[in-house]
């Protein structure tokens, strides 16, 4: 449901319209986050990862500051239907930005070892990958900003590319572990910086999935459209020792 | 709940009336717990409203309502002043004969019988349909004789059923621990929340069918309002509740479904975890959350 008209109580709504700001403003430090910590990977960038690493703290007090005025709006002004659903909403979208930030962090952090290790493979699939989860955060905090549950449902559904890359990743690392056993470091690392990635994307689904909630009063489905295979993949043939 | 809904649904159908007011699906998005209540089977109607329309004199206060009260279950009734809920607990228990020129047309079904028909025996009406008002009502005599009046109106009683009848509304009303020692003395000298405690004890002695509440705590601090809350809450394993509230937590806390009334019309009726969380009526959606134009 939109929400055109105003509250009657002027402070109620000055303070709604502070908690949207909170979000926006956490969303749009872990996009950056999630970009920075991308190019310093793809750059092999060891100074932008380590700012990267550095500028996590800003989204974890935002985090902390959402949470306080989220209780506080709950317990003073007892919100109901769209303003209740709101509240919840900010309070649970922010802890999966929080979490978003922990990963771009963690991307950055294990960006700085692989440049130290010797090139395997391509970085494109990360790249790709890396682009896509950006663009759905983007628009699932676009989605909350603006109240557009259409673009929340289609950023629901666009996160199938996401696992595909990664499954094929996934793939990838094996192979190369397999092929050198001194690969391994990086390899895992590669994984780790990958599953990251992941992750990243199916949070920015979580936001789309409680924006959704959010503005219209229903749920989406259970079944999302899911593509992440890799936990069902064995190594192709384990070389006979 | 879907059981009883289709029930709902199937009577709707056959008294040809739409099912939008009455019959409602599962809180889509309701949170977890809280729906249980609510969504917990809507038992069978014991008070149906079709069609029903009111006038003052020649102003329609009521538009064609259609409302069910089921069975042991709370109804809470909100909107704005002059919105007509109050308007519909008076013709629940027919108290606008009282008044000329007041006039209700349509359906109120209460055990086959129709309420608003003019041949309805009004005694043996209220008697079915208790009443509990915002502001205590205590009469000026005992507390024994607030409760035992009512009783000698309707029932021959022994003195002693009469005395068991007394302790047992009491009771129920929770109040006997605290007044069993005073039977004897004034009521105007309980407070008001025990006041209020005793109006209902005074109205369940009588075994009604159907309790109306009339913002019964707007009167009453915070303390003694969630005593008749909880109250509220064991009466309805007895007895069929409406309760008129401005408050809107109220009616979160108490009522099972809740109707949203707006000039004189019901917009919606829901259970209440979906009526609160996510109602389907943008005036519904405006009115609970304060943002009425």
């Amino acid at each position: 449901m939109d929400r055109p008209v105003e509250h009657i109580v002027k402070s109620y709504e000055e303070e709604l319209k502070r908690l949207r700001e909170l979000i926006a403003r956490m969303g749009g430090l872990a996009e950056r986050q999630v970009a920075d910590a991308a190019y310093a990977l793809v750059r092999k960038d060891s100074e932008m990862a380590g700012e990267v690493v550095g500028r996590d703290a800003p989204i974890d007090a935002l985090e902390r500051e959402v949470d306080a005025f989220c209780v506080r709006l709950l317990a003073l002004r007892q919100p109901m239907a769209s303003d209740l659903r709101f509240i919840v909403a900010a309070l649970k979208i922010s802890q999966d930005i929080e979490r978003i930030g922990d990963y771009a962090r963690n991307v950055a952090k294990r960006s700085i070892i692989v440049s130290g290790q010797p090139f395997i493979g391509g970085l494109n699939g990360f790249q790709w990958m890396a682009q896509l989860v950006q663009r759905n955060l983007k628009d699932s905090i676009d989605a909350f900003v603006r109240d557009d549950a259409d673009l929340a449902e289609r950023v629901w559904a666009a996160d199938a590319p996401v696992d595909d890359i990664y499954t094929s990743i996934f793939r990838e690392m094996l192979t190369h572990m397999m092929e050198d056993p001194r690969n391994i470091t990086a390899c895992t690392h590669m994984l780790f910086i990958a599953k990251n990635f992941e992750r990243i994307g199916d949070h920015a689904t979580n936001i789309a999935e409680t924006v959704h909630y959010a503005v219209r009063g229903a749920v989406l489905p259970e079944d999302r459209p899911r593509a992440d295979v890799s936990s069902e993949l064995a190594p192709p043939q384990a070389p006979a020792a | 709940m879907n059981q009883n809904t289709e029930t709902a649904a199937a009577m709707n159908a056959a008294a040809g009336t739409a099912q939008t007011a009455t019959a409602s699906g599962p809180a889509p998005g309701s949170f977890g717990g809280m729906a249980a209540r609510s969504s917990a089977a809507m038992n069978t109607a014991r008070i149906s409203i079709r069609d029903l329309n009111f006038f003052y004199g020649t102003n329609k206060a009521l538009k064609g309502i259609q409302l069910d009260f089921p069975e042991r279950q709370v109804t809470g009734m909100i909107g704005p002043s002059g919105c007509g809920k109050s308007t519909l607990l008076r013709v629940l228990n027919r108290m606008y004969s009282l008044y000329p020129g007041q006039r209700a047309e349509g359906r109120v079904m209460l055990d086959g019988e129709n309420i608003v028909d003019p041949d309805m025996d009004l005694n043996a009406l209220r008697a079915k349909i208790g009443m509990v008002f915002q502001k205590p009502t205590p009469f000026p005599m005992t507390i024994h004789e607030n409760i035992a009046f009512g009783i000698r109106l309707h029932e021959k009683l022994s003195r002693a059923e009469t005395e068991e009848r007394v302790e047992w509304a009491l009771t129920r009303a929770a109040l006997w621990g605290e007044v069993k020692d005073r039977l004897h003395s004034s009521a105007m000298g309980l407070s008001g929340g025990q006041q209020q405690r005793l109006c209902i004890a005074r109205t369940i002695a009588v075994r009604p069918e159907v309790i109306l509440f009339d913002e019964p705590t707007s009167a009453l601090d915070p303390i003694s309002t969630l005593k008749i809350e909880e109250l509220i809450d064991e009466l309805k394993q007895d007895f069929t509740i409406a309760i008129v509230t401005h408050n809107m937590q109220q009616a979160a806390r108490c009522a099972d479904q809740v109707a949203f009334f707006y000039l004189g019309e019901l917009v919606e009726v829901a259970p209440a975890a979906q009526l609160f969380t996510a109602p389907r009526e943008k005036r519904t959606q405006e009115y609970i959350t304060g943002r009425f134009g």
